[in-house]
């Protein structure tokens, strides 16, 4: 051993490994098992290529999608009380908050932003299921007013993609609060006579269920999502029988009338576009690369492709899964 | 000398959660419903019933300084017992099923109570009722969860827990007080909504929705108070009102202890510390603002002096009702959104 082994190699081959290729070249679909290379997956926006299934989505990911050539600009969030009930089950919470941060790289579990699709001005929320499961504290309950009271400022339509197990139970009865609180936000919308669009992904439940993300004007699901108040396992310890396939899926909710469509991730942005321009009485979205209006200057470098933006988008067929 | 043996104390039965025994005193037919950390009391209880039950049969017999010790003996005990009670025995008591429940507070509380039922949809809701009554000659609108008090209501009313058809009627109902400017008092006493298969397909989380975006829409004075179980989203969807009041052992939380206990500890007998970590009870929800008065309770729970719990609560609805009574509809909806923005923004120094 010596200063060559221990510290120079070492060094030598960290500088050269940094530009190594990722780590996860290859994700295997937890539905069909087909191994889908990495690119062909992003680029499809984490949808398998083969059957369709729809894995999770960063709420990063998914706004660079959606936003005309992936620009938009995050709206700050007010910042609660760090832990209020000084929570401790087997870890801290604060340690908890941590360990998500660090590996999701995020704040907190729900991202805010401002944008256009489609040439559409936009505000924009989502929960990032891989953040604590979403969870529904003090941060997301301001995210979401903080969303409306911005979307009310700039009069624009909210479009917000639900993803969450529930309430923040390290939160207590304060996570529940979020429910009026998100409700008195949505109503702020309303009021202003904003659309509200709900797109729940999968899993959207619990307390978040019950509140925001099912009193939107539209509402919106990706295939095979799990929405529901009552998880699964919860009901059939209840009423001790088995539940039937597909129950509480997005399909089946479209079934029983709670939802407005289930669309496929791909098809989403088009179809979003299309619903909030008819329900702001704007004309069709325009296809092809026009010069942009004076004031959105800073996407003007946004050319948008004809497959983008179908000129009549379906209203009311439900899509079909893929 | 008598015999102070208690044999003949039947522990009849533990039950399911293994909270409740049912103590049968020899020679009566009360039965008294005892929770697990009662069973103390219980025994000296016992002992002083079987002493009098053996008076009566022997006259002779004179036991009367020796069953007066033994009540004093139980009281102190009581007040030992419940001088502080932790958080999981907050929720036992919460629960107690000789507790008054919102049927015994409608009909001691109001006049010319008149039920009105369904959701105009699908069905009409027993785990939800509700009406027009009169609340101190003032006409109202009363909603509240009813849990039953025998095995066969406890059945007819699902033990409180609501369906969607409850949500929607007590939409139809907080509507019609709003239309006719009826203020609205809603007593909330349920383990959380139904979770049924019937239940979530006819949408569950989508009425219980609506009916808190209904409570924070209502252009009338909203009251309400937690007479027991303030379970979750069931009691969110009554219970986002303009005044908030609980009971003394009342609790209020997002998840059962238990449930909390299985999902963060992994053991659902680790409700005692899930419990302790909620910050569910009363004396918390106080500091954090989302209790805006606590009613006290009888020594020893609501269920040791129902007349007296009633009577507390009535005068506290009262107190309530004063405050907003008569102020304009914009105002209370306005005050009412505002409470909900500030909530917990001070944690438990509010």
């Amino acid at each position: 051993m010596n200063w060559i082994t221990n510290y120079v190699r070492p060094r030598i081959n960290s500088i050269f490994s940094r530009r190594e290729v990722p780590e996860n070249l290859w994700t295997k679909c937890d539905e069909c098992g087909t191994m889908l290379f990495h690119r062909e997956l992003t680029d499809n926006l984490n949808v398998c290529t083969t059957c369709g299934h729809h894995m999770s989505i960063t709420p990063r990911a998914r706004f660079e999608a959606l936003f005309d050539a992936g620009i938009f600009s995050e709206i700050s969030v007010p910042e609660p009380l760090t832990d209020p009930l000084h929570f401790r089950d087997q870890k801290k919470y604060p340690d908890r908050m941590k360990a998500a941060q660090k590996s999701t790289g995020e704040k907190e579990a729900m991202l805010v932003a401002t944008g256009d699709i489609g040439r559409t001005p936009i505000v924009a929320a989502a929960q990032d299921f891989s953040f604590m499961g979403g969870s529904m504290g003090m941060y997301v309950g301001n995210a979401i007013i903080a969303a409306a009271e911005e979307a009310v400022k700039l009069q624009r339509p909210l479009i917000l993609f639900s993803a969450a197990g529930g309430a923040r139970m390290q939160e207590g009865i304060l996570s529940l609060m979020q429910m009026p609180r998100t409700t008195v936000a949505v109503q702020m919308l309303k009021e202003a006579g904003l659309p509200y669009i709900v797109v729940l992904t999968h899993p959207t439940t619990g307390g978040v269920t019950a509140s925001y993300a099912m009193l939107g004007d539209v509402h919106i699901s990706e295939p095979n999502a799990l929405i529901c108040f009552a998880g699964p396992r919860v009901i059939e310890q209840t009423i001790r029988e088995k539940l039937p396939e597909g129950f509480q899926r997005a399909e089946y909710l479209l079934d029983h009338g709670m939802l407005d469509r289930v669309t496929p991730r791909p098809n989403m942005r088009a179809e979003l576009i299309g619903i909030v321009r008819m329900l702001l009485r704007l004309p069709p979205a325009v296809m092809g690369d026009l010069p942009a209006p004076a004031a959105e200057t800073e996407v003007a470098g946004a050319p948008l492709t004809d497959t983008e933006m179908p000129k009549a988008p379906p209203a009311t067929a439900p899509a079909t899964k893929k | 000398m008598a015999c102070l043996d208690v044999a003949n104390l039947a522990v009849l039965h533990l039950d399911a959660q293994g909270a409740i025994y049912s103590a049968n005193h020899a020679g009566e037919t009360r039965m008294t419903n005892y929770l697990d950390f009662e069973r103390p009391l219980a025994e000296i209880e016992g002992k002083a019933e079987e002493l009098r039950a053996m008076a009566r049969q022997n006259e002779e017999m004179d036991i009367e300084a020796e069953a007066v010790a033994l009540d004093k003996k139980a009281a102190d005990l009581l007040r030992d017992l419940y001088k502080g009670l932790t958080p999981w025995r907050k929720c036992q008591v919460a629960r107690h099923p000789d507790r008054p429940h919102c049927k015994d507070y409608i009909e001691a509380l109001f006049t010319e109570y008149t039920p009105l039922a369904g959701d105009r949809n699908f069905a009409d809701d027993h785990a939800v009722m509700g009406g027009l009554a009169r609340f101190n000659d003032q006409p109202v609108m009363v909603i509240g969860h009813e849990k039953g008090n025998d095995t066969k209501s406890r059945i007819e009313r699902n033990f409180g827990m609501a369906r969607p058809e409850g949500y929607r009627k007590a939409i139809r109902l907080m509507e019609m007080a709003d239309k006719f400017g009826l203020p609205i008092i809603t007593l909330v006493d349920t383990p959380g909504a139904y979770p049924g298969k019937g239940a979530e397909e006819r949408g569950q989380s989508e009425a219980i929705a609506r009916s808190t975006e209904k409570c924070l829409q209502v252009g009338v004075p909203l009251i309400s108070v937690i007479i027991g179980e303030g379970g979750s989203g069931g009691a969110v969807a009554f219970a986002t009102a303009n005044r908030v009041a609980m009971l003394e052992h009342s609790v209020y939380s997002v998840i059962s202890p238990e449930g909390c206990a299985s999902i963060l500890w992994k053991d659902s007998e680790k409700m005692r510390e899930a419990a302790e970590a909620l910050r569910l009870t009363a004396q918390d929800l106080k500091k954090l603002g989302v209790a805006d008065r606590i009613i006290p309770e009888p020594m020893g729970g609501a269920h040791r002096g129902k007349e007296t719990a009633i009577k507390a609560v009535g005068e506290t609805i009262a107190l309530m009702l004063a405050e907003i009574n008569g102020q304009k509809p914009k105002k209370l909806v306005t005050d009412r959104r505002k409470k909900y923005l500030e909530m917990g923004s001070k944690g438990l120094a509010a």
